[in-house]
C-alpha cells in the first residue's frame, strides 16, 4: 500500500516540479460553492450535453449524410423497396440493425430535449433571482447565445434523418427565408444549393450539427464556467451570507462528489427515458417526399413557439413594386424571434437603466421582492406557452375534441390579453407575499390561538419571530424609487439632466413604486411596543408555542 | 360403471322402447316431431344454396330495407331517399340516390348513421342495426340508382397486400389528414379525420370509394382496388407493429415528446437536485 502511495506521490511531484500547479490548485481546490436545488439546473444542462456528445459520436459511425436516392433493402420489412435517401436508410439501419443503435438514437434525442429544457429552466432561475445583475451580464449574454446555439443544434439534428418530419421542418425554414424581402430567395438558394429541397442540404447541415455548433457550444460553455469560477457563484442571503462572501461547501471533495454523483443521476434519468419511451420513430413517419405534408407535423418543443406563431398569424400580404411582401410569414418567422431575443439579451441593461442600480450584486433576490421583474418573467412564460400550444393546435384539438379554429382564435386573443393579465396577477401575488412577510416581522407568527376578551372581542395571538427567522425575511435591501430631484436648483437654473432623470425616475417608479418595503427598525420596535400588553398577557403561551417549534 | 352389463347387445333398448311404448299417449306426437325434423333437415340440406338465389332474395331484402328506411332514415333523407332541404337552404339530409350500397354499409355499419345529433361531423359509434338489416338498407338504397357496391372479399384480404407500396400510397394520399400511421387529425371547424385504428378493412375500403363527410372520393381509377388493398394492409401492419423503442406515447410525435421531456425528464431531475441538496452539511 505504502509503495502505491509513494509511487503516486512521486508522479504528482514530477508533474508539480514541471508545471508548478500546486499553488494554483491550493487556491482553487477549496473554492466554495453554495448549495440550493436551483443552482443545479445548469448542471443538468451540462451533463445532458456531455451525454449528447457521447451518443452523437456513436451515431456518426453509421449515419450517412447523403441525399443519394436508393431503394431500401434493409431489415425493416414494411419499407422494403421504398425509394429514400441514404440518410434516411442509414437512420433505419441505426434503428433496426446496429446493436444498441436505437437506444443511442433515443438517448441522443431525449438528451437534446432535456438539454434545452434544462437550459431554459436555468435561464428562468437566473432571471427570477436577478443573478444576471452586475457583474454577471456577460455570462447572461453567453447564456442567451448558448440557448440559441442549442436550438440550432437541435434543429439541424432534427433535420438530418431526412424523414417526413425533418423535411417538412426544413420546408418551413425555407418559407421563412423566402419571406425576407430582396435577399430571401438568394438565401434559400445558397442554403439548399438551388431549388428546394435539392441534394445538398443534409450534407451541409451535417458538419454544422456535428462540428461547428457543438464546437461553439463547448467553447462558450468553457467561457461560461470560467467566468462563473472567476466571479464566484451567487448565493441566497441569510445569517452570515453577504455580498462580500460565498457560503457553501468546498469544491474538493464535497462539491466534486456531489456534482459527480449528480452527473450519473442526470445521465441515468436520460438513459432511463431513452430505454423506456420511444422518441421520433422515423420508420413510422416515412422518407421525406416534398409532395407530402402529414397531419400532426410538429417541430420539437423548442421550435414549437415559432411554429405556433406561424399557425395563428392571420393572412396578410401586400405588394411593393409587384413584389409580394408576405407579412403573415415574415412577422412570426423572422421578426418575432428578433423581438423575443433582443430584449432577452439586453434585459440586464434594461433593468439597470430602470433601477439606476450600477452596484455589484452577489446575493440573489427572492422573486417576490422584485414584483415587476417577476411579473415580466411570468408574462413572458405565459406568452411562450400560448405560442407553444398554438404550435400543437391540431394535436390539442384532436386530444380535447374541440374545433381547431377555437384554439387558434383563443390564442390570437389570448396572446395580447393574457400576458398583461399574468403580469398584473403575479405582481399582486408578490406584493401580497411581501405584505405577509412584513406583517410577520412586525407582529410575529400567527399561533392559531384565538382569545376572547371580557368585552367579547376575538383576537388571535401572535408569537414573535425568532431573530434568525426575522432576519431571513429582512436581509434584502430596501428598494426605493429614485427621485429626479428638482427641475431647477436653488438659484432657479434648470438642471440640464432633468429630462433624462425624470424618465429614469418614471421607470424606477414602475419597478419599485408599489414594492411593500420591509419595516424599518423604528417600525418594528413600535409594533412590538404596541403589541406589548398582548405579549404580557400571553407571555407563557408564547413560550409554549416557541418551545414546540 | 356397471350401467350396461357385459354381453348385452347395446341397441336392444331402443327396440324394446319402441315396442313397449308404442301405445303411449304421446307416441303420436313424438312421431310427428321426428317427421318434422326429418323433413326440415332434408329441405335445409337439399335446397339450392343462397348464392344462386340472390336476385330472388333481394326483392324481399329491398322491401325489408324500404321499411327500415321509412322508419329510421326517411325523416331526414325523405321516403325515397331523395333528401330534404329546409326552406332556409339548410340540408336536413342529402339525397341518397346513386350513393350505392358501399356508402350505406359504411355509414350505418360504423354507426355514423343514424346521427345522434346534428354536429360538425358524424361520430363513429356502435351500429344501431345488425348486419342483415344493414344489408337490407344497402340493397334498398342501391336499388334507387346504380352506385359503388360493397367491395369483393378478394380486395379485403390484406395478407395478399403489399405493405411497402400501401405505405407510400397512404403517405401520399391519406397522411395529410389521417397522420402518417392513421392516428387521425384535426380539420377545420370541428371536423376531423378519424383515427383508423380498429376499423374493419371493409369500412376503410368503402370510405375510400365513397368519400364520406369531408373525405375526398378515391375512385377505382385514382386508386385501383389492389392499391386500396395495399393501403389497408399497410394500416393493419402498422397497427400490429410493436414499438421497438419502448412506450409509444400515442405515436403522436414531438408535442407528446416535449411534454414528457418537461414533465417527466426535468421534473424528475429537479426532484433529484432537491434531494441532493437536502443531504447537505449546513455550511
Amino acid at each position: 500500500m505504502s509503495t502505491i502511495v509513494n509511487g503516486a506521490g512521486k508522479v504528482v511531484d514530477f508533474v508539480d516540479q514541471r508545471i508548478t500547479a500546486s499553488n494554483w490548485l491550493k487556491r482553487n481546490i477549496r473554492k466554495v460553492f453554495p448549495d440550493h436545488w436551483s443552482f443545479l439546473l445548469g448542471e443538468i444542462a451540462l451533463f445532458s450535453f456531455i451525454l449528447i456528445l457521447l451518443s452523437g459520436v456513436f451515431l456518426t459511425f453509421w449515419f450517412k449524410p447523403s441525399m443519394a436516392h436508393i431503394a431500401y433493402e434493409g431489415a425493416y420489412v414494411p419499407m422494403r423497396g421504398v425509394g429514400m435517401s441514404e440518410a434516411y436508410a442509414s437512420t433505419l439501419e441505426l434503428s433496426f440493425e446496429v446493436r444498441g443503435g436505437l437506444l443511442m438514437r433515443q438517448v441522443h434525442h431525449w438528451g437534446a430535449l432535456v438539454f434545452l429544457a434544462a437550459m431554459s429552466a436555468h435561464m428562468l432561475r437566473i432571471f427570477f433571482t436577478g443573478a444576471f445583475r452586475k457583474p454577471r451580464e456577460i455570462n447572461w449574454l453567453i447564456g442567451v447565445t448558448l440557448l440559441v446555439l442549442g436550438v440550432a443544434a437541435g434543429f439541424t439534428g432534427y433535420s438530418l434523418p431526412d424523414d417526413l418530419l425533418s423535411g417538412t421542418g426544413l420546408r418551413i425554414i425555407e418559407g421563412g427565408m423566402l419571406a425576407i424581402p430582396i435577399v430571401g430567395t438568394y438565401l434559400s438558394s445558397f442554403l439548399f444549393g438551388g431549388e428546394y429541397p435539392g441534394d445538398d442540404i443534409v450534407a451541409r447541415l451535417y458538419p454544422l450539427h456535428i462540428l461547428l455548433i457543438p464546437g461553439l457550444i463547448i467553447a462558450l460553455v468553457t467561457a461560461h464556467l470560467m467566468i462563473l469560477w472567476y466571479q464566484k457563484h451567487t448565493h441566497w442571503g441569510g445569517p452570515g451570507k453577504t455580498n462580500h462572501n460565498v457560503a457553501g461547501a468546498p469544491f474538493f471533495p464535497i462539491y466534486v462528489a456531489k456534482a459527480g454523483g449528480f452527473q450519473f443521476i442526470v445521465m441515468g434519468v436520460i438513459v432511463l427515458l431513452a430505454a423506456t419511451i420511444q422518441i421520433n420513430p422515423v420508420w413510422l413517419w416515412g422518407p421525406y417526399d416534398p409532395s407530402v405534408v402529414s397531419a400532426g407535423t410538429q417541430p420539437d418543443w423548442y421550435v414549437g413557439f415559432l411554429d405556433g406563431a406561424l399557425r395563428v398569424m392571420p393572412p396578410w400580404e401586400f405588394y411593393i413594386f409587384d413584389r409580394p411582401i408576405t407579412m403573415s410569414v415574415l412577422i412570426p418567422a423572422v421578426i418575432l424571434p428578433g423581438l423575443i431575443l433582443t430584449p432577452l439579451a439586453l434585459y440586464p441593461w434594461l433593468e439597470q437603466k430602470a433601477t439606476g442600480d450600477t452596484r455589484e450584486h452577489h446575493v440573489l433576490d427572492r422573486p417576490r421582492n422584485v414584483p415587476v421583474r417577476t411579473g415580466i418573467g411570468v408574462a413572458f412564460i405565459v406568452f411562450y406557452i400560448l405560442l407553444w400550444i398554438a404550435g400543437g393546435n391540431d394535436f390539442f384539438a384532436t386530444i380535447l375534441e374541440i374545433p381547431v379554429n377555437w384554439i387558434t382564435w383563443s390564442i390570437r386573443i389570448g396572446i395580447f390579453a393574457l400576458p398583461p393579465l399574468a403580469f398584473w396577477l403575479t405582481k399582486r401575488i408578490c406584493l401580497g407575499l411581501e405584505r405577509r412577510d412584513r406583517d410577520k416581522v412586525m407582529h410575529g407568527r400567527e399561533t392559531g390561538i384565538v382569545m376572547v376578551s371580557p368585552d367579547g372581542e376575538f383576537s388571535e395571538l401572535h408569537a414573535p419571530l425568532s431573530q434568525a427567522d426575522a432576519y431571513q425575511l429582512t436581509w434584502h435591501e430596501r428598494q426605493l424609487p429614485s427621485d429626479p430631484g428638482p427641475a431647477t436648483d436653488a438659484n432657479g437654473i434648470p438642471n440640464p439632466n432633468y429630462r433624462a432623470k425624470r424618465v429614469q425616475a418614471k421607470l424606477s417608479r414602475f419597478y419599485f413604486g408599489d414594492v411593500v418595503q420591509k419595516p424599518t427598525r423604528e417600525e418594528v420596535e413600535a409594533a412590538h411596543h404596541n403589541g406589548h400588553h398582548d405579549a404580557v398577557e400571553a407571555g407563557h403561551r408564547d413560550e409554549i408555542t416557541s418551545g414546540q417549534q | 360403471m356397471p350401467r350396461s352389463l357385459p354381453g348385452r347387445p347395446r341397441g336392444s333398448w331402443i327396440g324394446r322402447l319402441l315396442s313397449t311404448r308404442r301405445r303411449h299417449p304421446l307416441a303420436a306426437i313424438a312421431v310427428l316431431v321426428a317427421l318434422m325434423f326429418t323433413c326440415g333437415g332434408a329441405y335445409a340440406a337439399l335446397a339450392p344454396s343462397t348464392s344462386q338465389n340472390v336476385q330472388a332474395a333481394s326483392s324481399t331484402q329491398i322491401d325489408e330495407g324500404r321499411q327500415l328506411f321509412a322508419v329510421g332514415c326517411a325523416s331526414c333523407h325523405g321516403l325515397n331517399g331523395e333528401g330534404q332541404i329546409n326552406d332556409d337552404g339548410e340540408v336536413l339530409g342529402p339525397s341518397l340516390i346513386g350513393v350505392g350500397a358501399a356508402s350505406v354499409d359504411f355509414q350505418v355499419g360504423t354507426g355514423r348513421m343514424p346521427l345522434a345529433a346534428p354536429s360538425a361531423q358524424a361520430e363513429r359509434k356502435p351500429p344501431a342495426y345488425d348486419q342483415d338489416q344493414i344489408d337490407a338498407l344497402a340493397a334498398f338504397v342501391a336499388s334507387l340508382a346504380p352506385g359503388p357496391d360493397i367491395p369483393d372479399a378478394e380486395y379485403l384480404d390484406t395478407s395478399a397486400g403489399d405493405v411497402a407500396r400501401g405505405g407510400e400510397l397512404f403517405r401520399t394520399n391519406c397522411s395529410q389528414c389521417h397522420n402518417t400511421t392513421g392516428q387521425g387529425g384535426a380539420l377545420t371547424n370541428g371536423q376531423f379525420a378519424p383515427a383508423l385504428t380498429g376499423v374493419e378493412p371493409r369500412h376503410i375500403y368503402e370510405a375510400m370509394l365513397t368519400g364520406p363527410q369531408a373525405m375526398p372520393v378515391f375512385t377505382d381509377e385514382t386508386i385501383t382496388p389492389e392499391e386500396k388493398r395495399d393501403i389497408i394492409a399497410f394500416l393493419e401492419s402498422v397497427q400490429d407493429e410493436p414499438d421497438p423503442g419502448g412506450l409509444g406515447i400515442g405515436r403522436a410525435g414531438p408535442v407528446a415528446e416535449g411534454l414528457w421531456a418537461w414533465l417527466v425528464g426535468i421534473g424528475l431531475l429537479i426532484g433529484m437536485a432537491t434531494w441532493i441538496v437536502t443531504r447537505s452539511s449546513k455550511a
